[in-house]
């Protein structure tokens, strides 16, 4: 209630000052963890001035389920299902993430041919999480559209790696030494007919999408993040890029066969505003996707030589790796995914520590949230593309 | 009371002289008549926005209650009639049930300035839109209330975006208003419609969206915009925005009040593509349609108007829903900023140029 108030001054001109007394109290807003724009059991408490945000804690832990301390209590290949519960949108890629540390770990030998399917898989598996990054910005944007088709050709890629390993979600499909099923007769066949219709799809998207006018006033200029600012983060992966570095580890520094392909780094140039917003951060999403189809073509063709036929692993068996460490750190689709193995010899690690690339992301949250509009701060919370599974662990 | 106010300034109504009724009793029976109406038709409309939304998503939608899934929307009535109706426990209760009857029984009122064929309006009165206005202004209210009642900080949000946005398109929706009065030289929708018959081009030279050119076209563009703003549709669905408030102010509501500002929002939708229809795209008239057909033919020529009518509105209806399958949200500031600084200064030279087009032509 507003009313005159008595300051108890006297002014030099002889009257008493009187103030209007408004009193205003800014809000203290719970986002999460049960929100439909957090994508997961994020904990954001935001204190906004009407639709002003003025400062936000990002509260995470919600679903932290003991990865780590699990992966020194179950042996190497035990550990395997429990990688594609972290990022679930992405199993594959933390498969493959935890096998190459315990292999460089024990010095494990991986037949090219595992090599090769795996760089399929995991490109295969990019293209599948940004499909659900893409529909899942577009509805934080408010067009629910986009979400529906992203799920289409997702569900194709899905029923993709179903044929090859049964799983739709969590495969757990690489196991240190190899990958455990080879491709069944005709899967390359269909995986190249995906990789033709995707690209024709993608145009589809980009006209739905990417420059609708709507669409980039609500995403240009908004939650900027600079490369310093970046960098400063820990930030990885297309979020990084999107602010203008070119770091990619499958280009910094190969691993699998990454340096035997030729693929571009889409980063982040300002297009429609400034370099590291948030329309930046999608569109290095979409061009990503682009090249995922390329590399999995050169993979494919790289697979059909014959140099590489035959087996796909070497013996599935319990490794016991002898003393030492290892740390490994691939291109997750969020960033860099790192698995650290310290070996005593056992088949059990002594520690295994992940590095998620989704956690430091989100530590920007309190940094760029505050003097966003709420509708702003649920942009912002998307293009970061987090998921909280792996965020927790 | 409002009926009272209705029935004030009336000149007759669909029911009056019918077994000696006066006007205000005229009003009351035809109000009900409204009642049932047009909180079975929305329901039709749901089930529609929903095979609209599969068609444009490429899945089927309800197709399984009914033939093409017609009864899902009967099917979904009842579940929310069924439901329990729950009321928060530190919410003010009473404003928290009164919220939704204000917001569908201010809809619903309106709907009896809608003629839908030459003489099928409830309240035929020369109050005409501008009571529609008064009516539809209350449903800003009825949100506000809810959003304030619920004790839901996102629901107090949805309620105040839709208390900014209601209130500021009321503006270029008035002016247009003012407009349609200039150019017709009456408020009242039906006199609108008869001022838009037999006009050059077949008929169509007469319909207002294409006089005055190019200041009827803008009109009328502007009108659907602001329209879509008022009925909080998308791209200006924010204070339902469900990624952003959950669901807005409707949040802690279930239920059968849940469905009354569903039901609202619906028959929102269609008097105000009516009125659109009515205003800029000639009612019930048709190209080539003497405008004497409707009046002469009796029974028959009232119920081919009202097909006609609703025919036309569903069209502009459909594609509200196609715009709200389509397109991402805009934000509060600009949603303001499309009112105040495009929608108002248009609406304002269309005003300017009837009057002056009204003018010379007289």
């Amino acid at each position: 209630m507003s009313q005159l108030h008595d300051t108890g001054t006297i002014r030099p001109t002889g009257e008493r000052e009187l103030v209007l007394d408004v009193r205003t109290q800014d809000m203290e807003i719970n986002m999460g963890p049960q929100h439909p724009a957090t994508h997961g059991v994020l904990r954001v408490v935001l204190t906004a001035d009407g639709e002003v945000v003025t400062s936000a804690v990002p509260y995470v832990g919600y679903i932290h389920r003991c990865a780590e301390k699990i992966g020194e209590s179950v042996d190497y290949k035990m550990f395997v299902p429990y990688t594609d519960r972290y990022d679930y949108l992405a199993a594959m890629n933390n498969n493959v993430g935890f096998c190459l540390a315990v292999e460089a770990a024990g010095g494990i030998e991986v037949p090219p041919r595992a090599t090769w399917l795996r760089m399929i898989i995991c490109e295969l598996n990019r293209i599948g999480s940004h499909l659900i990054a893409f529909g899942t910005y577009g509805m934080d944007i408010g067009a629910f559209t986009p979400f529906l088709y992203g799920f289409r050709e997702r569900e194709w890629m899905m029923s993709l790696f179903e044929k090859i390993c049964g799983a739709r979600l969590t495969y757990s499909y690489c196991y240190p030494g190899g990958v455990w099923n080879d491709a069944p007769e005709g899967w390359f066949d269909e995986l190249l007919r995906f990789c033709d219709v995707f690209d024709r799809k993608w145009r589809e998207y980009d006209a739905l999408l990417t420059r609708n006018k709507i669409f980039i006033e609500r995403t240009r200029d908004v939650g900027i993040v600079t490369a310093e600012q970046a960098l400063a983060s820990g930030w990885t992966g297309p979020c990084l890029r999107a602010s203008g570095v070119r770091f990619d580890l499958r280009e910094a520094q190969p691993y699998m066969f990454y340096d035997e392909v030729s693929f571009d780094v889409p980063i982040g140039r300002g297009e429609v505003g400034t370099v590291g917003d948030c329309w930046d951060r999608y569109w290095v999403r979409m061009a990503e996707m682009l090249q995922c189809t390329r590399i999995i073509r050169q993979c494919v063709e790289s697979l059909r030589k014959d140099t590489v036929a035959g087996e796909v692993k070497t013996e599935m068996k319990t490794y016991r790796v002898a003393p030492g460490d290892a740390y490994v750190g691939i291109e997750n689709p969020r960033g860099e995914l790192g698995h650290w193995v310290l070996a005593d010899g056992n088949d059990v690690a002594y520690r295994l520590k992940i590095r998620g690339p989704s956690f430091c992301n989100l530590s920007i949250l309190p940094e760029v949230l505050p003097g966003t509009l709420i509708a702003d701060a649920v942009a912002i919370i998307g293009s970061i593309d987090i998921v909280l599974g792996e965020v927790d662990r | 009371m409002t009926l009272a106010l209705a029935a004030q300034g009336a000149r007759g109504g669909l029911f009056e002289g019918l077994w000696g009724m006066g006007p205000l009793v005229s009003a009351i029976l035809g109000f009900f008549v409204v009642l049932g109406v047009a909180s079975v038709l929305p329901m039709f409309w749901t089930w529609a926005e929903r095979r609209v939304a599969g068609r444009i998503q490429q899945r089927p939608g309800p197709n399984r209650v009914g033939p093409f899934g017609l009864i899902q929307a009967l099917a979904d009535g009842v579940k929310l009639m069924v439901k329990e109706d729950i009321v928060p426990a530190d919410s003010s209760r009473f404003l928290f049930m009164l919220a939704p009857a204000i917001v569908l029984g201010g809809t619903l009122v309106a709907f009896g300035m809608l003629p839908l064929s030459p003489s099928g309006i409830i309240v035929d009165t020369h109050l005409g839109i501008y009571l529609i206005g008064a009516f539809l202004a209350l449903e800003a209210i009825g949100v506000i209330m809810a959003g304030w009642a619920s004790n839901n900080k996102w629901s107090i949000l949805g309620g105040m975006r839709e208390a900014a946005q209601l209130v500021s398109y009321e503006v270029p929706i008035g002016i247009l208003f003012l407009m349609a009065g200039v150019v017709y030289g009456s408020l009242n929708l039906a006199d609108m419609v008869h001022g838009q018959e037999d006009g050059a081009f077949f008929g169509l030279g007469g319909w207002l969206v294409f006089r005055m050119v190019p200041f009827g076209p803008i009109a009328f563009l502007v009108f659907y915009t602001a329209i879509l703003a008022e009925s909080k549709r998308a791209p200006f669905d924010l204070p339902e925005a469900e990624s952003e408030l959950v669901s807005g102010f409707h949040t802690e509501y279930s239920g059968i009040r849940f469905s009354f500002f569903f039901l609202s929002e619906y028959a929102a939708m269609f008097l105000l593509s009516g009125i659109a229809v009515c205003i800029f795209l000639g009612g019930w008239n048709l190209p080539l349609v003497p405008g004497s057909f409707w009046r002469d033919h009796g029974i028959v020529g009232e119920l081919l108007a009202a097909a006609s009518m609703i025919l036309k509105s569903f069209v502009l209806v459909f594609v509200m829903l196609w715009l709200r399958w389509t397109l991402p949200r805009i934000r509060i500031d600009q949603v303001m900023s499309v009112c105040y600084k495009y929608l108002t200064p248009l609406a304002f030279a269309c005003l300017l140029a009837a009057a002056f087009f009204v003018e010379t032509e007289a």
